[in-house]
Parts: C-alpha cells; sequence; structure tokens
C-alpha cells in the first residue's frame, strides 16, 4: 500500500504542454498554476469557491482551481486562460468582451472567458439562460449588461 | 487562506480506501470532488492529518438500473447525473434538484456521494434522498451495509457513516408512476437555500393521491419528512385546496433556526409557499 506524503509528484498537460513537478499535498491547483508555473492569468478572489475568478479548464470541464489540489490534477489537461488567448490579438469571446464593455478592472474577466469556452450556446438559449450559466462568476465592476451583450455577440445573436 | 497541512494519498480502489481510512482512523478524511471540504481546508476549519483521494476510484462512478431501483455510484459526477438519460427518465427529481446545486463549475468536480457524506442541512441530494426513501450504501472493512436515507442524516455535518466507513453509492427505488417536484429559495442562484420542499406524489386512476411523499432542507439540522403535510394531500384530489391544507400543515410541523439570512418565521412560512408551489406545479 502507498503511504500517504507531504510532497506528491505530478504530471500533466498545461495549455497543451506536458509539465512534472513535485508539489506540497496541499497545494491548491490555482496556485500551482500561478506559483510554480507562472501563469497569473488565473485570479484567485475568494478562495472559497464562491467567485469564480479562478476557474480553469480540466479535462474539458469549467472547475474551480481555487477548490481543486495540484494533486487531484495528476493525469488531467488543465487549459487556463493563456491557452484560450491567440498568439496574435484575441479570441472571439475576448474580442465581443472588449466591444461591449463586458470589463473594467478584468480582475473577474480570467472566469468568465473559461467558463464560456465550454458553455455549449445551444444549453444556454435566452438571457435568463446565460445569467444562471454566469450566476458561478461574480463581478463588481459591469452589473453584468455588458457580459451578457458579450456573450451574446459571441454566439451571433442579436 | 490555504489549506493546512497534510499527507495525501491516492486511493485506486475501494479495498485501498479503507485499507487507508482503518490505518490512519480518525485523522483521516477522503476527498471526493473536495467542492466542500476544500472551502472547509482553505478556511482552516477542517484540519485532517491525511487526505485519502478518491478521485481515481473509477469503480465508484456509475449509473444503473438495477431491479426496480437507480444505483447511483458515490463518485458520480453531480453534472453527470444532471445530464444522464437514464436518471433524467427514472427520477427527473435529481437532475432537477440538481439545478440548484452550487454553480456548474462546483456541479462538474462534485460528487453524489461527497454531498451524501457532507450532510450539509440546506443541500439538494440528502432532502431528495430521503423524499425519495433512497438508501446510502456504505462500505466498511467488516463488508457493505445499507443504510435508510431516513437514518442516515442525524445532525448538520453528521451521519450514520463511522470513521472508517466510506459511502459508495446511493440507491433510489424507481417509481415509474411519481409526480416529482423540487422548489427552493435562496438569495442568489447557487446560493445556499434558505428553504426547499421535494416532493414525489403518486395518484390513482380518479387523480385522487394515493402516496405523499414531502421533505423540507434548510430549516432544521438534517432534511426532514413532512408527515402532516403528506398526510394532508392523501386521499384528495390534486389542486389548490390540497395546496393549502398541506402548506398550513407544513407551517405547522417545522420549527427552523434562524441565522444572518432569515429568522425562523420567515423559513417557515417559505416552507409553507413551497409546499404549495410543489402542488401547483404537479396539479397541471
Amino acid at each position: 500500500m502507498t503511504a500517504a506524503a507531504e510532497r506528491v509528484e505530478v504530471k500533466l498537460v498545461v495549455n497543451g504542454e506536458q509539465v512534472t513537478h513535485v508539489v506540497p499535498a496541499r497545494r491548491l491547483l490555482a496556485d500551482f498554476l500561478r506559483e510554480d508555473l507562472g501563469l497569473s492569468g488565473t485570479h484567485l478572489g475568494c478562495e472559497h469557491g464562491i467567485c469564480g475568478a479562478c476557474t480553469v479548464i480540466v479535462d474539458g470541464a469549467a472547475v474551480r482551481s481555487c477548490l481543486m489540489l495540484a494533486a487531484q490534477a495528476d493525469g488531467s489537461d488543465v487549459t487556463t486562460v493563456e491557452g484560450l488567448t491567440p498568439s496574435e490579438g484575441l479570441s472571439e469571446m475576448q474580442r465581443a468582451f472588449k466591444d461591449q464593455h463586458g470589463l473594467q478592472c478584468g480582475f473577474c474577466t480570467p472566469g468568465f472567458l473559461t467558463t464560456l469556452s465550454v458553455a455549449d450556446p445551444d444549453e444556454f438559449p435566452d438571457d435568463d439562460s446565460i445569467r444562471e450559466l454566469l450566476s458561478g462568476n461574480l463581478c463588481r465592476c459591469t452589473g453584468y449588461q455588458g457580459i451578457v451583450a458579450a456573450v451574446r455577440q459571441a454566439w451571433g445573436r442579436a | 487562506m490555504k489549506p493546512p497541512p497534510f499527507a495525501w494519498v491516492r486511493a485506486d480502489s475501494v479495498d485501498a480506501a479503507l485499507d487507508h481510512l482503518a490505518r490512519h482512523g480518525d485523522e483521516a478524511r477522503v476527498i471526493a470532488g473536495g467542492q466542500s471540504l476544500v472551502p472547509l481546508l482553505n478556511f482552516r476549519l477542517a484540519r485532517p492529518s491525511v487526505l485519502v483521494d478518491l478521485s481515481h476510484v473509477t469503480e465508484l462512478a456509475f449509473i444503473r438500473s438495477d431491479d426496480g431501483r437507480l444505483a447511483i455510484g458515490a463518485m458520480t459526477r453531480q453534472r453527470e447525473l444532471e445530464h444522464s438519460d437514464l436518471v433524467g427518465r427514472s427520477c427527473p427529481l435529481l437532475p432537477r434538484c440538481l439545478r440548484h446545486v452550487g454553480h456548474l463549475q462546483i456541479r462538474n468536480r462534485g460528487t453524489v456521494g461527497g454531498s451524501i457524506a457532507h450532510a450539509d442541512p440546506a443541500a439538494e441530494l440528502p432532502a431528495v434522498a430521503v423524499v425519495l426513501d433512497a438508501d446510502v450504501v456504505v462500505a466498511g472493512s467488516g463488508g457493505r451495509r445499507t443504510i435508510p436515507a431516513r437514518e442516515f442524516f442525524l445532525g448538520p455535518l453528521t451521519t450514520a457513516l463511522e470513521p472508517e466507513e466510506l459511502v459508495v453509492a446511493l440507491s433510489v427505488p424507481v417509481r415509474p408512476g411519481a409526480l416529482t417536484a423540487f422548489r427552493e429559495v435562496a438569495r442568489r442562484a447557487g446560493d445556499f437555500a434558505l428553504a426547499g420542499v421535494a416532493a414525489s406524489l403518486e395518484l390513482d386512476a380518479k387523480g385522487v393521491v394515493s402516496r405523499a411523499s414531502l421533505a423540507a432542507l434548510g430549516v432544521a439540522g438534517t432534511p426532514v419528512r413532512l408527515p402532516a403535510a403528506e398526510r394532508a394531500l392523501e386521499g384528495r384530489p390534486l389542486g389548490p385546496e390540497a395546496g393549502r391544507e398541506a402548506a398550513s400543515a407544513a407551517a405547522g410541523e417545522v420549527d427552523p433556526p434562524a441565522d444572518v439570512h432569515a429568522n425562523g418565521e420567515y423559513r417557515r412560512q417559505l416552507v409553507a409557499t413551497l409546499v404549495s408551489r410543489c402542488v401547483k406545479d404537479l396539479s397541471g
């Protein structure tokens, strides 16, 4: 039987690159991405799963990286907001956020973009369902109007 | 904040997880999706010295139909349950209540077993387990045992689970003719419920309620059945009058606590309103 350990080796793919690190067992995935990999686009707000700023994509699903241990991400494929951004310019959703004033200070924006990047538009046919989808991401600047407008633009809705 | 230091070990099977629990006793906690435990760690409200990670216990990630029952493995993610065709057909109350469980990002990680074992008094899955007369299947070194959901929840975050046991599945009886409803009130979508009501009713050929099962969440230390409201519905045709009687009976049989979000009287009124809304949902 393997013994419990305070340091753990994790091997995972982050934004398409294979990485291997030995981390303390208590390291949160969010801190692993920010501190160990220098991917500071993932923001930490509340650190208890309420604000959504730290949302990343793990194996195709949007999850809170403050509520997941780096050790639990061993073997996973992780995408952060850096991985959603083209090497030149902006993605369609990012451009829509800019066009529609979907951000002001920008702290919450990575969480919105990651959540939206794996949302199926057909599952969220109207503004009410878009608002429900985004209810797990808090924005203190925009009042959400610009964000909903950005989603509509990016999803080709009038 | 960040979690306190702990040692971590990954279990690859139920047996391995039980071995680790037996070795470390009550110093160990299991972590499934972590959506309730990691906040407690970050707040330093939980300080286990060993975490046994169930992420790779794939034998517990299943949903299957089993002799008139729905068997749901403890490591089934809430989001999988929400989207399962089998569950949608055989027990639509489960996906309906799951929409209220945290947010999509929480349900992507959160597990069925985690929600049951955590036993938050405002949680949806425990209340639905109680209203559906589900059984909680737990494994320990001596083998498996089955605990009716109504006996499993003992108090806030307290269950009949022994320290060295593990929740392995939820077993739900399938009632093909049942009509089910779920209503809750929270301050914002995804917040903890101030109160909620789950209902499962069966009607006879004349439209008279032959069996009523109602449970409330967020109004006591555990989810509670509402037997007086159930009796008020049984033997009556479904409609506004039955709804009013059941609502009034429900208000009389709960004694909700007060907290910073709502006082007890408000929660009592919510339970009555939610019972009558559930009845209205099913009367259509």
